[in-house]
């Protein structure tokens, strides 16, 4: 599917998709984050953790400038959402039980929407447009209920549909928020195993969720929440049970000899500052 | 048929009825799919101050009828996209408003009575002139060109309005956008079915083929066909016997619903027994 390499990492420069200081959001009037100091560089994995109402999805939704900070400030790739252009860079799965919307959709549908940053407006759907919807179908495996109405998928299902619906963009940037949650173990192995095969692409991944389960190994870093205020920063907890798990791939991308060979373009320049990173 | 067409105000009236058939439903697709389905109801109440407002001003009360229901429908968005009142206390403050406005304002206007609201209260599609057809031609080709220009993005944020903004839509101006349209399709359709009926028509040729389609691109269609059967189903016959129109078309529409509820039922029964091995 992606066979051009991002723009970005096509420069020396390492990019920054995320980069808060000092992040505040009130929420009716309640501080729900109080002073997030937070950077993700290319090509991380990071996990956000934390028990629920901890903040994780208000740090998401700031992180994209969903949410309006009270203090501090964000970047998008180098830039304050508000004027950040680049929407098709960046790949949004809302924590969401089911899929919204009073009329019928067919899957299709929904999935063809994660589109609309690449299209212009009078542009009628390309055969890029097209190849990319049926590529992200296939990915979640759900290219033969393509037609059915995502309002009679089961709710993992629908969790694949807003999972494809991001992969259909193609972007450089994906945002997950608990796509694991309330999810069949079909669709957990499902999702660890295109989150792999992103990751080998060197695209950047920032997943909130509450147990990581079959996707541990891919993490590189973790990023505990409580009271919204980060406590752990670094490498993710020690797996515990996760390895004993039959069929459990080995794949750390943060282990050099496994990474160099399916990821041709990574300089060693962003490889360093990543370990700069979990090393903060 | 013929004697019904050899009649001039006949001809006004159906082409009036086409345009109203055709307009509102698909505007309806959108909004049912915003989940803001008596968002018609609210800006209908709206527009009955600004008919009245026409009275009294001695200016064309389709006129003043756009301007205040847009201006309401762009209130009415507003509060909801600020998230502090809940949506509907906004829109019923709205009604109350809207209504109340209208009965002042044509009490205040010399020689006016409630009496001359009625028309705009139920609908009289044949008391439609050629001017008429021309001012509702003009705001139905606006609406439908507009859906036609941004309907890609509509459909994003009528379907999930945080995965539009992720995505870097201006959905500001696009929730504004949908709301004014909503709020031309109500005049528009305001001299068919009157303004306490419009939203019927907005909401149940949507709800109708809802129980017949699986996709979003499907259901704007079939419930464009519905919108215009109703519309001109209930215009003959209100023509061949002595019933309001207004009442008609939505009696009409309500019936259509009735039948694709068995019919929808039916065929997903058999769907069903298909795909189970
Ligand atoms: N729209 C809102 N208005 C007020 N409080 C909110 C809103 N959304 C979330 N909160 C509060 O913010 C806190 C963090 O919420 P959230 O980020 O959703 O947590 P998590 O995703 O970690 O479960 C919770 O205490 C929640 O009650
Ligand atoms: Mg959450």
């Amino acid at each position: 599917m992606h066979v051009t390499a991002p723009a970005a990492r096509k420069a020396a420069v390492v990019t920054t998709p995320f980069r808060m200081t000092g992040g505040r959001v009130t929420l009716d009037g309640r501080e729900v984050l109080r002073g997030i100091d937070l950077t993700v560089t290319e090509g991380e994995v990071v996990a956000v953790l934390g028990a629920n109402g901890s903040g994780k999805s208000t740090l998401v939704r700031a992180l994209l400038g969903l949410l309006p900070l009270s203090a501090g400030t964000g970047e998008l790739y180098g830039v304050p959402p508000a004027r950040f252009r680049q929407w098709w860079r960046v790949g949004y799965v809302p924590q969401r039980l089911s899929v919204g919307g009073g009329v019928p959709a067919t899957v299709r549908e929904v999935v063809a929407s994660g589109r609309i940053a690449r299209q212009s407006r009078l542009r009628p759907t390309s055969a890029a447009d097209r190849a990319a919807v049926a590529h992200a179908l296939a990915e979640v495996g759900l290219s033969d209920r393509a037609r059915d109405p995502v309002q009679a998928l089961s709710g993992g299902q629908q969790q694949r549909v807003l999972i494809a619906r991001a992969l259909a963009g193609e972007p450089d940037l994906f945002v997950l928020d608990e796509p694991t949650a309330g999810v069949d173990a079909d669709s957990q192995r499902m999702l660890a195993h295109t989150l792999t095969g992103l990751v080998r692409q060197g695209r950047t991944v920032v997943l909130v969720a509450h147990e990581l389960g079959p996707l541990e190994p891919l993490i590189t870093r973790a990023v505990v929440l409580r009271h919204g205020a980060v406590v752990h920063d670094g490498p993710p907890p020690a797996a515990v049970g996760t390895h004993a798990l039959p069929g459990h791939d080995h794949v750390h991308p943060h282990a050099h000899g496994e990474v160099e060979g399916p990821l041709p373009g990574w300089s060693d320049a962003s490889l360093g500052s990543r370990t700069e990173n979990l090393d903060r | 048929m013929i004697d019904l067409l050899s009649r001039d105000f006949m001809r006004y009236a159906l082409i009036a009825a086409v345009l109203v058939g055709l307009t509102a439903p698909a505007v309806g697709t959108f909004i049912v799919q915003r989940r803001l389905a008596l968002l018609g109801d609210g800006i209908g109440h709206v527009a009955l101050t600004g008919v009245a407002l026409g009275f009294l001003t001695g200016s064309a009360p389709v006129l003043t009828a756009v301007v205040v229901a847009a201006l309401g429908a762009v209130a009415i968005e507003l509060v909801r996209a600020r998230g502090r009142t809940s949506g509907d206390v906004a829109l019923a403050l709205l009604f109350y408003g809207g209504l109340a406005g209208g009965v002042m304002l044509i009490y205040l206007t010399p020689g006016g009575s409630t009496a001359s609201l009625n028309s705009y209260l139920f609908g009289a599609i044949t008391s439609v002139t050629q001017q008429d057809v021309w001012v509702i031609g003009a705001l139905a080709v606006l609406v439908l060109g507009v859906l036609a220009v941004f309907g890609r993005e509509l459909f994003v944020l009528c379907q999930d309005e945080e995965m539009a903004r992720a995505s870097g839509l201006p959905t500001r101006f696009l929730g504004l956008l949908i709301a004014v349209v909503a709020a031309v399709t109500v005049v528009v359709a305001m001299r068919a079915v009157g303004l306490l009926l419009v939203s019927a028509l907005m909401v149940v040729p949507v709800a109708t083929s809802q129980q017949l389609t699986r996709s979003f691109r499907a259901t704007l269609g079939l419930s464009m066909l519905f919108g215009t059967m109703a519309t001109v189903g209930g215009l003959t016959s209100s023509f061949y016997v002595d019933v309001p129109s207004g009442a008609t078309i939505v009696l009409l529409a309500l019936a259509g619903f009735g039948v694709a509820l068995g019919v929808g039922r039916f065929v997903r029964r058999s769907r069903t027994r298909e795909s189970t091995p």
